[in-house]
């Protein structure tokens, strides 16, 4: 295929050099790293996160202006959280001119339509200073969610301390120390159906893009693709927030990443095409053009 | 009048630019059912509007700003507002507009689907009988959208660039404005009408959201929130703009154009310095 993994100038692994950040971090702590070291330098006014809803482990975004509130977004979710809402919000009430926001690949792809067709984005084409785009498979409802944890794997949800895919299950650890592993076979059917015709693996159109795979436990892969995203990388790193390794050094390394995004973009492919054919003479829409 | 109209011819002449740029393109404002808002989002382009007309664009005809009285031709016709059918002159003005121009642009929501004109009912002093009023495309055909209540100043900067590397620039530039352009185009060939039910539709009902909110930030009235992750919208206060629907990313979607996003933002930086 070959543009599965997106442009990039470089990819390593990495992980914050920061013990407090590490401590409640998903994986190397990067996301919440490089915010807080943008937002101390002045790259970034604030940063659009995803926050903590108004029920245990419900995702929402959150506009972060402290270091306090960015360590408070720290983790994955694994549900719904609508980030570009608040994009134009920023640049008003909150009246940021130099933006950082992070979110999944389709909400990269949002954001750099945001930018280039700027349809109902006043002014926000030109302030965003920062975006940070996360790997994802799939994501899920929070219905969903709701769902695995407390019929799937029998817990209440505000006792889990942590979400994770990996290793070809949906793990949920709880606060007092219980993993439940559910294969990756129930976790599918309730995953969100706008997912299935999602193309992009590495959210290739992030300035940064970062996620677990490929990198060993507790490490994140980190790829840098443009210009703004290399000048905050390099001073971040030489500033010793993080810690890093080429890549090729890891293992699994980036074999497994390319193999997860062919592994996705395939089959959404295929559903794609299914779609076209979905009824009698009949099918369902497709995006893209 | 007619004595008037001579008068205006004169101005025009003597006021003719001593060294114009010979490789501008044309363009003009046309100002229908509109508000206005649609040419004040042109301005506040701000120093980025004399960038444009110094470099790349010759102002043609502006109610507001040009002191023409008649279409001339040009290249590029941004025609704001939607058309009052009981309006005799404001037919005759679109379909003059189609006959002179090359490209046909309509700007902003209500020359694009109606929008708050949607709503009128007449009743107005002193044409009480103006009460209908229909999106341009009903009337001629369009070549190009852009949405918006009121379009962004940077979504017409970006347009701007765009079609002036189209009909200017070398082959290079030519490819990648015609790809920019597309979608836009697209649009002005898909219909007349928008409004939130276009999200329905068109993404929500065809399994396509994936809960990103660009919905709910681009709507001009906030009649957009997520509920559980999803978008759902009053209904009641929507006012059929299109801008949901426009900046949803499943919508549509051009790899060609997205993928390229870094160099396409390089080149309207460059030449808006
Ligand atoms: S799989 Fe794609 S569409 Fe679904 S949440 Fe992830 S990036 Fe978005
Ligand atoms: S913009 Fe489109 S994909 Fe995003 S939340 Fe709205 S309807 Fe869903
Ligand atoms: S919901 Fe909002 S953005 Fe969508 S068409 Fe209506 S007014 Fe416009």
């Amino acid at each position: 295929m070959g543009m599965e993994l997106g442009k990039y100038k470089t990819c390593v692994s990495a992980r914050s050099t920061d013990k407090e950040i590490l401590k409640k971090a998903q994986d190397g702590g990067i996301v919440t790293s490089l915010f807080v070291y943008a937002l101390e330098n002045g790259i970034i006014d604030g940063a659009i996160v995803s926050g903590q809803g108004d029920r245990p482990w419900k995702a929402r975004p959150y506009i972060a202006t402290t270091k306090e509130e960015l360590l408070a977004a720290r983790g994955t979710k694994y549900n719904i959280s609508p980030q570009i809402s608040w994009l134009k919000e920023a640049t008003r009430s909150y009246g940021f001119d130099k933006l950082g926001i992070v979110g999944v690949c389709c909400q990269m792809q949002a954001l750099r339509k945001a930018q280039l067709y700027p349809v109902g984005m006043r002014d926000v084409p030109d302030k965003v200073a920062l975006a940070i785009g996360i790997f994802c498979m799939e994501n899920f409802p929070y219905k969903s969610i709701q769902q695995l944890v407390e019929d799937h794997a029998g817990q209440k949800m505000q006792a889990v301390k942590k979400m994770e895919i990996g290793k070809g299950k949906f793990w949920v650890t709880t606060e007092r120390g219980n993993t439940i592993a559910l294969p990756l076979k129930i976790t599918h059917k309730y995953e969100q159906p706008g997912c299935h015709v999602c193309l992009d693996y590495v959210s290739n159109l992030g300035d940064i893009s970062t996620g677990s795979v490929g990198s060993p436990d507790g490490w994140s892969t980190v790829f840098v693709r443009t210009k703004k995203g290399e000048e905050t990388w390099n001073k971040a790193v030489g500033a010793g927030l993080f810690e890093t390794k080429p890549i090729e050094q890891v293992k699994p390394g980036l074999e497994l990443v390319t193999k997860l995004a062919n592994e996705k973009i395939t089959k959404n492919k295929k559903h794609i095409e299914e779609r076209a054919t979905f009824g009698v003479n009949k099918g369902l829409r497709n995006p893209y053009i | 009048m007619p004595s008037d109209v001579k008068m205006e011819k004169k101005v025009e002449v003597s006021k003719k630019e001593e060294k114009p740029v010979s490789n501008k393109i044309t363009a003009g404002h046309v100002h229908l059912s509109g508000c206005t808002g649609c040419l004040v989002s042109v301005a506040d382009n701000y120093n980025g509007l004399f960038k444009l007309l110094d470099d790349y664009v010759d102002w043609v005809y502006d109610l507001t700003l040009a002191d023409v009285r008649h279409v001339p031709e040009m290249d590029v016709a941004f025609v704001e507002g939607s058309v009052c059918i009981q309006d005799h002159e404001a037919v005759e003005e679109i379909k003059t507009t189609r006959k002179k121009s090359k490209i046909v642009v309509a700007l902003g929501g209500c020359a694009a689907y109606g929008n708050i004109t949607r709503f009128a009912r007449g009743g107005q002093h002193n044409q009480p009988q103006h009460e209908s009023f229909l999106p341009i495309g009903d009337i001629i055909d369009v070549d190009l959208y852009i949405p918006g209540c009121a379009p962004t100043p940077q979504q017409i900067r970006n347009v701007a660039v765009m079609a002036y590397l189209l009909l200017k620039g070398n082959d290079d530039q030519k490819k990648l404005a015609g790809n920019y352009l597309k979608p836009l185009m697209n649009l002005a060939k898909r219909g007349t009408t928008a409004c939130f039910c276009d999200l329905m539709y068109d993404v929500i009902n065809q399994g396509l959201c994936m809960g990103c909110g660009s919905c709910a930030a681009a709507c001009p009235v906030r009649a957009i929130t997520h509920e559980w992750g999803k978008p759902q919208g009053q209904r009641d206060l929507c006012i059929k703009c299109g801008a949901c629907y426009n900046q949803c990313p499943r919508s549509w979607y051009s790899f060609d154009v997205m993928n390229e996003f870094e160099g396409i933002m390089d080149i309207i930086d460059g030449a808006m310095k």
